[in-house]
């Protein structure tokens, strides 16, 4: 036993830093499942009698094929970026977070009552406390669900899920009542959407002429703070240790529901900064359907980024694609846009269903490298 | 205002507990025997909505609500082998696939919605069925037994899931691959095949909780007509600790909140509908902690199994 474990570790020290094979691998598994979710949509659309070329000519032309489409698809793929980065944690540490509609929710309403409320604070600081705020609000829709685990062993999956209808409902609340919009009562339009913020806290626009606004920025540079949290600081490691296995790093003293809480936490903040992002960067304002379904489509974004926060960057501006390109498919071939939710769904199925090959092939080379040095040796 | 308790009030806040519960029960019984084999499906929800629709379209073309309830359940059962696929054969994190399934569903079930019918319709749905003799008792009987027949249905199923569960060998071999996949498995019992069976099964039971809402109860179809009933069906199967009786018990505790803020809404008592709306949702909440630790969950929930692996 003991030579082997030598043996194992110089041979890790030779490995190379960067892994382009595990790279690969990662890459190859996941995006498969995405080419077979649009190959099964090539069936459905002839069933629907599009036809699936200038369908998904307009889908590519809608994401990528102008200025304002690609900025379109940066803008779409921001939040999912955000809550991608909270699943990415709550995930490593084998935590279920169903919940990134409730948490986005929890921002965005946030987010709209602060700036509404301290509307005379100049820019450079209503902004940050927005963004902060909002982050907490966030964090505490995250919290509730992630105590219940940690202390009373309550499914994460089903709480979280619970808080995204409690979060769905206290928002039709407000929009319905105490954060409505004063103009539209004046006017009994009585649209359920609330007054617009202050122009202050609008997030800044990066390319003119289009909606494409700083929290894009924001959201890269969030992402290389994960990862650096997530692999170079204690907590991080811990956060890790815990979701590789929960039993052995309870051996090792570290405080398995602790982590749990503060990784569920965490994602609720990510999450909620989604939110923040949706309304003080694109609406402007708080209204219904504001989520569009982030939370879900986060996770695909994070499942297909292989969990990690610098992958999660393609993966989301793949999905922002999608998304946009969907819209431009549904107008120009008269094709529902809920064929784009179905397929993401597919690529869930898929992806989550490739995860064996992946086990399969890392087992299978961790032999083959432990026959290589029983050779040498 | 003072009337709010009264016998009618009462009779009718149960009679409409007696047709909340019903989707819950059969996609909550489902629930309970793909979990009782160890795979947590997640998808209910989706399962449901494909099926609601495949149901309704069906009766919408042709009129005959056999026919519909029919097409639901090979609906549910289509979406059973798909989950079963990626979960039992492709050992998928059963919570992810899950989702996968319930976006998939509601996603194609909007989409053919959009293009086949494109309005909210109505059908005339399973019309109540009086049971002689006891259909005629004062005040049970108009809530107990004048439904239509899925409603029937739906509590009929607790006893024989509850027998097929603790009374033969087809259930204890659910269980035992639930409990310890590797134990069954020297004993020669097929674990994938049991899981594919207890999994389809369970979705075949969605499909119909699904059909129950389109041709049963609500006689329509809408986008996202289930609002998350399918998870509050996944919630009650942990409440009722993998037991049919134990499921009906949650199903009808959640039927009767949620049937006595509706009432509280008609009759114009004043709580904002917001929070009466939430209140099922809390007590869900509330219900899972409760009762997390009180029944042992099936060791191998959510646990894919391989041979060699301890």
């Amino acid at each position: 036993m003991r030579p082997n474990k030598t043996a194992s570790s110089e041979q890790s020290s030779k490995r190379p830093v960067i892994d382009w094979t595990s790279i690969a691998m990662n890459v190859l598994l996941p995006v498969g499942g995405v080419v077979i979710a649009l190959l099964i949509g090539v069936v459905m659309l002839v069933f629907l009698k599009a036809d699936p070329v200038a369908a998904y000519a307009a889908l590519i032309d809608g994401a990528v094929g102008s200025t304002f489409g690609l900025t379109q698809t940066l803008v779409k793929a921001t939040p999912l970026l955000l809550v991608g980065l909270g699943i990415c944690i709550a995930f490593r540490a084998s935590v279920i977070n169903i919940g990134g509609e409730g948490q986005i929710m929890a921002g965005a309403m946030m987010a709209t009552w602060f700036p509404l409320t301290f509307h005379t604070w100049p820019g450079w600081l209503l902004i940050p406390a927005t963004l902060v705020m909002g982050f907490l609000a966030g964090a505490a829709w995250g919290f509730i669900p992630g105590i219940l685990k940690a202390r009373l062993r309550v499914n994460e999956i089903l709480s979280t899920i619970m808080m995204n209808s409690i979060a769905q409902q206290l928002m039709n609340l407000l929009l319905q009542g105490p954060l409505m919009d004063p103009a539209g009562i004046a006017a009994k339009t009585f649209l359920p959407q609330s007054a617009e913020l202050p122009h202050q806290v609008w997030l800044p626009i990066l390319v003119p002429t289009t909606l494409l606004h700083a929290g894009a920025i924001l959201a890269v540079v969030l992402a290389v703070l994960v990862y650096l949290f997530l692999w170079r600081t204690t907590i991080g490691y811990r956060i890790r240790a815990v979701g590789l296995n929960p039993e052995a790093a309870r051996y090792s003293g570290i405080n398995v529901p602790f982590h749990q809480a503060l990784a569920m936490t965490l994602a609720g903040g990510f999450a909620g900064l989604a939110g923040v992002v949706e309304v003080i960067g694109v609406q402007h304002r708080l209204l219904e359907g504001l989520t569009s379904g982030y939370g879900f489509t986060g996770i695909v974004a994070a499942l297909l980024g292989g969990l990690h926060p610098l992958g999660l960057i393609p993966a989301s501006i793949l999905f922002g694609g999608l998304l946009v390109g969907g819209n431009t498919m549904q107008q120009a071939v008269q094709v529902p846009s809920a064929l784009v939710g179905a397929l993401l769904g597919l690529v869930v199925l898929f992806v989550s269903g490739s995860a064996l090959y992946q086990r399969r092939w890392a087992a299978q080379r961790k032999t083959t490298e432990q026959r290589e040095e029983g050779v040498k040796a | 205002m003072k009337n709010v308790f009264s016998l009618a009030v009462i009779s009718g806040i149960l009679t409409t507990t007696v047709s909340l519960a019903t989707p819950y029960l059969y996609a909550a019984i489902g629930e309970t025997f793909a979990q009782s084999s160890g795979v947590v499906n997640l998808g209910v929800d989706g399962i449901m909505l494909l099926s609601a629709y495949a149901a309704f379209y069906t009766v919408l073309i042709t009129g005959n609500l056999w026919l519909g309830l029919l097409a639901a359940a090979v609906v549910g059962l289509l979406m059973g082998l798909l989950m079963s696929l990626i979960s039992v054969t492709l050992k998928a994190e059963q919570g992810i696939s899950g989702i996968g399934l319930y976006m998939f569903g509601l996603g194609l079930s909007s989409l053919l919605f959009e293009t086949t019918i494109g309005t909210v319709k109505t059908v005339v749905g399973f019309p109540p069925v009086k049971i002689p003799l006891l259909g005629d008792i004062p005040v049970i009987g108009p809530i107990l037994f004048r439904n239509s027949l899925p409603v029937y249905g739906a509590f009929l199923l607790v006893p024989i899931a509850w027998w097929v569960l603790e009374r033969t060998t087809l259930g204890s071999k659910i269980k035992a691959v639930g409990q310890n996949p590797a134990a069954a498995d020297s004993l020669g019992i097929n674990v994938d095949r049991i899981r594919y069976f207890s999994v389809c099964l369970g979705a075949v039971l969605a499909g119909i909780a699904g059909a129950s809402l389109s041709i049963a109860l609500l006689n329509l179809f809408q986008d996202n007509l289930t609002a998350g009933q399918g998870f509050i069906a996944v919630a009650l199967v942990y409440f009722g600790g993998w037991s049919p009786w134990g499921v009906l018990g949650g199903a009808l505790l959640f039927s009767v909140v949620n049937s006595f803020q509706l009432w509280m809404q008609v009759l114009g008592v004043n709580i904002p509908s917001g929070i009466a709306i939430m209140l099922p949702y809390l007590l869900t909440i509330a219900a899972l902690t409760i009762t997390v630790n009180r029944v042992r969950q099936p060791a191998a929930l959510n646990k894919p199994f391989e041979r060699g692996e301890s």
